[in-house]
């Protein structure tokens, strides 16, 4: 299954005001990989995610997904494999209840109302949220909305899972729960956050992006580890690997 | 705006009823939709100094008022919420149509005071239709219902989402509001022009997220049409449900029910 591949080569783009948003970034990321993007506010970190779902096509370099190099005509394909969350679940939950919403997607791919109802109830179990099925999205807490909306990108069983700061708006124990489900998913997972503990737990690969450009790519504890580099992109050193503020010991 | 925010909330609650199950609640959204059409159509297609012919369709909300076990006090709350509308488009009628109709004892009883009296009737029925309408049948319901009828999807999905995104809306201009509301002072701050600051800021970042919206139905692969799993089935219930009602609205709009039991019971007391 050496065909899931996400590879991104010499990707530029330029926003209508003529602000540079990526600059010549190039990364390939095969099956099963988990994989964080982290960067300081505004280094282009969501300007590439949009890259990855077909929503910027890209007009120099190259974006391919899977067999598919993103193009307008491979789009719907690409956005078939590639399972989008967004940071904020209320724009992901726009159906009536939480069932409809979960089946929006299958229903969409034209799959037999029976695969459907099993798809949805599989997703919502794998979150554990199956008891909110009938509920309105509306009336959920923030982490049930985040549970749902990943759910919802399940259910159409993707091949590779993009993440836009999945962890933030969430208590410790959802956000551990959460970790703890993301952990358990054997799809190429790409996530793009601030939260570097849970990359710690999470991603055994880091791309460190900066000003547009790709400053680290490699093994995410050797990246944490270089105290420089994560200054030089306005990061910091993980909290599980700073000193002990109390005791003072490394 | 805590006042508008507790009415949102309460706008939840009305689909919250629909959740209920009773006869009235089990019966296909569309044999609901359509009855109500019919009976307001019936409503509404009245002359304008008609009262008594009117009266007779309160049967209908009282009707399913009690086999559906709706809160009346609730739903009353509720429409006296929206009665000043009505309120406002008949209040002049009075003063612009003052033909003497018919006398009370010495009081002589204007047009305009019986066209008022006609406009806030077929208010109440119409909009307590409305009401029970979407507390059997939820709104979601209520708007599968209209595209399986053969209303424009483009009308269906827009209210689908109107609904969903109502909710969302309120929140962000209510913590506008509050935003506001924390940092002026002695009555600065809070003028017409931070107002139209705030209504522009609202309307930027709706914007923003219809267009996030739209990319997360795309990477779902919508393309104008809302596939929704629902197991609809017209069945004897309903066609009767439909059949028996619309006749009696017709029945009612054209033969005056309160007159004709008024005349019989003039009749027989003589």
């Amino acid at each position: 299954m050496s065909h899931h591949i996400v590879a991104v080569k010499d990707l530029e783009y330029t926003y209508p005001d003529g602000t540079p948003a990526i600059q010549g970034v190039s990364f390939r990321i095969t099956h099963g990989e988990s994989v964080a993007i982290v960067g300081a506010n505004g280094a282009g970190k969501s300007t590439l995610l949009m890259h990855l779902n077909g929503y910027l096509t890209p007009r120099e370099g190259s974006v391919q997904v899977g067999d598919f190099p993103l193009t307008k005509a491979t789009v719907s394909d690409v956005r078939r494999s590639v399972g989008m969350v967004f940071q904020d679940p209320d724009d992901q939950l726009f159906m009536p209840t939480v069932f409809d919403d979960v089946a929006f997607g299958p229903l969409n791919l034209g799959l037999p109302a029976e695969d459907v109802k099993v798809r949805v109830s599989d997703a919502l179990s794998r979150m554990d949220v199956l008891h909110l099925k009938d509920r309105p999205p509306y009336k959920l807490s923030g982490g049930e909305k985040r549970a749902v909306a990943i759910a919802a990108v399940l259910s159409m069983s993707p091949d590779v899972l993009v993440m836009d700061e999945p962890t933030t708006g969430l208590d410790p124990r959802a956000r551990r729960q959460l970790i703890a489900q993301l952990d358990s998913f054997q799809h190429t997972k790409i996530i793009a956050t601030h939260d570097l503990d849970l990359v710690l737990d999470l991603c055994q690969r880091t791309i460190v992006i900066h000003a547009g450009k790709v400053m680290a790519d490699g093994p995410t504890l050797e990246i944490f580890n270089d105290g420089k580099l994560l200054e030089r992109c306005h990061l910091e050193k993980p909290l599980r690997l700073q000193g002990c503020p109390v005791c003072g010991r490394d | 705006m805590s006042r508008i925010e507790t009415a949102f909330f309460e706008i939840g609650s009305l689909d919250t009823l629909a959740g209920g199950d009773t006869f009235v609640h089990r019966l296909d959204p569309r044999a609901k939709v359509v009855t109500t059409l019919i009976f307001i159509c019936c409503v509404v297609s009245f002359q304008k100094y008609q009262l008594s012919a009117l009266l007779p369709f309160f049967i209908f909300p009282a009707v399913l008022l009690t086999t559906a076990q709706l809160p009346v006090g609730f739903l009353l709350k509720k429409l006296l919420f929206v009665a000043p509308f009505a309120f406002f488009i008949g209040v002049f009628n009075p003063f612009f149509d003052q033909t003497i109709l018919f006398h009370v004892g010495p009081v002589g009883i204007s047009g305009g005071w019986v066209s008022f009296a006609s406009i806030m009737l077929r208010f109440c029925l119409t909009i307590s239709m409305a009401l029970i309408l979407i507390a059997t049948t939820s709104f979601n319901g209520v708007c599968m219902a209209l595209e399986k009828i053969g209303a424009p999807r483009v009308f269906t999905v827009q209210l689908l989402l109107l609904h969903r995104y109502l909710f969302v809306l309120v929140g962000e201009a209510s913590r506008l509001v509050k935003a506001r509301a924390l940092r002026s002072f002695n009555g600065r701050g809070t003028g017409m022009t931070v107002f139209g600051h705030i209504v522009g800021q609202l309307l930027l970042r709706t914007l923003d997220r219809a267009q996030r919206i739209h990319l997360a139905m795309q990477c779902r692969g919508f393309t104008g049409e809302i596939h929704q799993m629902r197991l609809f089935r017209f069945g004897w219930h309903e066609f009767f449900f439909t059949l028996a009602w619309s006749a009696v609205f017709l029945i009612l709009r054209f033969y005056n029910l309160s007159q004709l039991l008024g005349g019989f019971l003039l009749e027989f007391a003589q």
